[in-house]
């Protein structure tokens, strides 16, 4: 069984397969059920959480979880979508400890809100900068 | 009773300020805290103001000891995303490059680190055998920094073949250099003293924090993206992955240290090779950008570098992410630091070579009503006394 069937047998069809390569495969995950999702990678499948990617789109914050399996050749990257205005999600750091400052730094320069981290303060942006601005969204190009 | 000492976070002249901020009880460190940004340059917005080929040149300039790794990552991920094939002899070219880096890069680290326990003799012989690298890439490149050898599709610069005998002199003068480095350093009682069993990173902390590169393999992590996705000519040459299981600071010397070897190994081959292909044939044509996304990573000195790029058929991309091997490593101080004393602190954070000279600033030590100043040299210089008080006991 591939990594894509172990993770269709365990969630069915709360993942959609958005896309496949031999090296690559993207799966669309609900903003509900990603820290499952991402916690059996990690914790069952042993993939190892190379980092996330928040792009601004007009339906929301999306972010991207990237997973690698070494042995396997493969990145999984977990898509979610996070309604604006006020982009929540729950945090995986808690059992995921390299997702700490991951997630520290999208919530600095995205404004999401990542429920129950442990240590959600800032990272990157100085301690004077204005409470409700964030550097890397469109609006404030 | 417990006592903040600040490090950093500014030094003006240096890269990627940091702050750590460390709370001992007595000599030893109970926690510390590190914080980031105060030289956050907004590359990653920057980025989505240039075209796909002006990309490469700025994300060169994120680094400048790992210069070319950013490039290979942004290259891999532009052509993950446009699906192009690079020339083969462009693969071993990209090969060569990046493992000269390697090998300037590990050096570096090495002298670096016995300045910290006051061998300055390693310092002053390791970077006498690195210099000659720097020249070598000067040559081939045009430049000892900076190469500007990558572009989307293969390589902006042939390596010719009058320049290969160049390159072949480099390697067998480097060779028994390491080897004479590698045994000094391996039989050597102090220095075992010294860094053996200091600041270990358990293989779970190291599985736990996402560690990469020498510091994950110091540790027993068998990871290394050049075998695991290979890219360039990793996957056409002769070489192994270097494992060590203690995860201590000695540990993650051996791996540089042998890790020298497998890359005078790689760049012989790939040197071989390109005697044998017919020069010109480097780069194919990138026509079109398609809407998607690609992703690059990258084994880079210090581990994973890590390339997101997303593509709306234009030609600026619309997000490029970047995610450097040192963002991955740093955290884990808090598990290797804990426990350790102050003087080891130096040491320890030296161990997974992050860009740590740039932690070189004033720190105030408030004991009680005392107030006592310590900078980054008065860490170093507890951390030569301790090597001195390890030889003085050993009577060597």
């Amino acid at each position: 069984m591939d990594v894509a069937e172990k993770i269709r047998a365990e969630f069915g069809e709360r993942v959609d397969l958005a896309f496949r390569s031999p090296k690559r495969l993207y799966l669309l995950v609900g903003k509900g059920d990603l820290p499952a999702v991402a916690r059996f990678l990690f914790a069952e499948l042993g993939a190892r959480f190379c980092t996330a990617s928040a792009v601004d789109t007009r339906a929301g914050i999306e972010i991207l979880y990237h997973f690698f399996f070494d042995q396997l050749s493969l990145m999984v990257s977990l898509r979610t979508l996070l309604p604006k205005p006020s982009p929540q999600i729950e945090s995986i750091a808690p059992f995921l400890k390299g997702a700490e400052w991951v997630e520290r730094e999208i919530a600095d320069l995205f404004g999401v809100e990542f429920l129950g981290h442990p240590d959600p303060r800032r990272l990157i942006l100085p301690d004077d900068w204005p409470e409700g601005e964030y550097p890397y969204l469109r609006s404030s190009d | 009773m417990k006592t903040i000492i600040p490090i950093g976070p500014y030094h003006p002249l240096l890269e990627e300020p940091e702050f750590f901020k460390l709370v001992v009880e007595g000599e030893t460190v109970v926690d510390m805290d590190i914080r980031i940004g105060w030289n956050h340059r907004g590359i990653e917005k920057l980025a989505e103001t240039k075209t796909f080929d002006q990309l490469v040149f700025l994300v060169e300039r994120i680094c400048g000891i790992c210069s070319t790794s950013h490039p290979i990552a942004d290259v891999l991920a532009q052509e993950d995303l446009a699906g192009v094939e690079v020339p083969e002899r462009a693969q071993y070219i990209r090969s060569i490059v990046a493992e000269l880096e390697r090998l300037h890069s590990h050096l570096l680290w090495l002298g670096l680190a016995g300045h910290f326990i006051g061998y300055n003799t390693v310092f002053m012989w390791v970077w006498k055998y690195r210099e000659p690298l720097l020249d070598l890439f000067e040559l081939i490149t045009g430049n000892r920094n900076d190469y500007a050898m990558l572009r989307p599709g293969g390589v902006r610069r042939d390596i010719y073949k009058k320049d290969l005998p160049a390159i072949r002199k480099v390697m067998d003068e480097l060779e028994p250099a390491n080897e004479m480095l590698t045994k000094a350093i391996l039989d050597d009682p102090v220095l075992n003293a010294r860094l053996k069993g200091v600041g270990v990173l358990s293989k779970e902390d190291a599985i736990r924090y996402c560690v990469v590169g020498p510091t994950a393999r110091a540790s027993g992590v068998d990871i290394d993206v050049r075998r695991d996705e290979p890219y360039a000519a990793y996957d056409k040459v002769e070489w192994k992955v270097i494992v060590q299981e203690d995860g201590d600071v000695l540990a993650k010397a051996v791996v540089r240290l042998l890790e020298n070897f497998e890359s005078i190994k790689i760049i012989r081959q790939c040197v071989d090779r390109l005697e044998e292909l017919p020069e010109g044939n480097i780069w194919n044509p990138i026509p079109e950008m398609p809407p998607g996304e690609g992703i690059g990573h990258e084994e880079a000195p210090r581990g994973e570098c890590f390339h997101y790029i997303r593509s709306d058929g234009g030609n600026y991309p619309v997000r490029v992410k970047v995610r450097a091997p040192t963002f991955s490593n740093l955290p884990s101080f808090k598990a290797s630091c804990l426990g350790e004393t102050v003087s080891d602190v130096a040491l320890i954070t030296a161990g997974i070579d992050p860009c740590y000279c740039c932690t070189e600033r004033m720190a105030a030590v408030y004991d009680g009503s005392n107030r006592r100043l310590y900078d980054w040299q008065d860490l170093v210089r507890l951390s030569q006394e301790k090597t001195e008080k390890i030889r003085k006991e050993l009577g060597r």
